[in-house]
């Protein structure tokens, strides 16, 4: 039986938050993925996935994760992660994503850095 | 890598099935937890050994289609590091001709994968990787 992730989607006026809960393997990883190309076709540039309810994900769910970001740095928009436990981050920063997303403690804060760079 | 006799250790046969590799880990989980190491570390180790499995399940292409994992607690006397071995029996690959992914480059790709080596060895403190025709064996340590 495979683990299945959940997903619910908040819009607010500047960013869709995307709140998972669950393991992000490469089904989670294509589900996440289902759901923000829903959003950047209905013109959704700003994308924030809280990952307060993941405790784990894996490369694969990771390099779709890394689809998103590809996708989204060509229509000019921006990914943003928040709420992730110290591995997952410290796995994001060993794979270079702070680099291409922005990596925030909480979801205020992370609100606050998409306000602030628009 | 040195290794003696383990103070504990488990040892389990997985078969390569969908989400098998969350079986393993918390095989992993439970010995580090039952030493006391930190939540942080048994997370990483938890991220390291899912990584390890998922590995040998995709990439090993053995036909006895099983995973031997081994957690083990090494120490003189009290449990100072948690080794985990995860051993397939497929086909091998040279570790050391495995390019090293960067996120510049894989943006750019068709293939956006080939992380797992590069996570493991950035989460445990000790990794080895021994691999032949006849299988591969990655041990990985982390220091309690």
């Amino acid at each position: 039986m495979t683990e299945t992730l959940k997903l619910t989607l908040d819009r607010r006026e500047e960013v869709a938050v995307i709140y998972t809960e669950g393991y992000i393997n490469n089904q989670g990883g294509e589900e996440i993925a289902r759901v923000a190309y829903e959003l950047m076709e209905q013109g959704q540039k700003n994308l924030l996935l809280h990952l307060g309810g993941t405790k784990i994900v894996n490369s694969i769910g990771i390099s779709i994760l890394i689809e998103i970001i590809e996708k989204i740095i060509k229509i000019d928009g921006r990914l943003g992660f928040c709420s992730l436990t110290p591995t997952i981050e410290k796995t994001f920063h060993i794979m270079g994503i702070a680099q291409y997303a922005g990596i925030y403690s909480d979801e205020p804060a992370a609100l606050e850095g998409f306000a602030a760079s628009s | 890598m040195v290794r003696g006799a383990p103070l504990q250790e488990v040892t389990l046969k997985l078969p390569m099935l969908p989400d098998m590799e969350i079986e393993a880990s918390k095989a992993a989980t439970s010995m580090a937890e039952a030493i006391e190491m930190s939540p942080d570390k048994v997370d990483e180790v938890r991220m390291a050994v899912v990584e390890a499995c998922i590995n040998a399940f995709e990439h090993s292409g053995a036909v006895h289609r099983e995973v031997t994992l081994n957690v083990a607690v090494l120490g003189k006397s009290a449990a100072e590091k948690l080794c985990i071995t995860v051993q397939d029996s497929g086909g091998g690959f040279e570790p050391d001709s495995v390019e090293e992914p960067s996120l510049e480059r894989k943006l750019k790709a068709e293939r956006k994968r080939g992380w797992g080596l590069k996570i493991i060895r950035g989460l445990m403190d000790e990794v080895e990787i021994r691999s032949s025709k006849s299988g591969t064996t990655v041990v990985m340590c982390k220091l309690r």
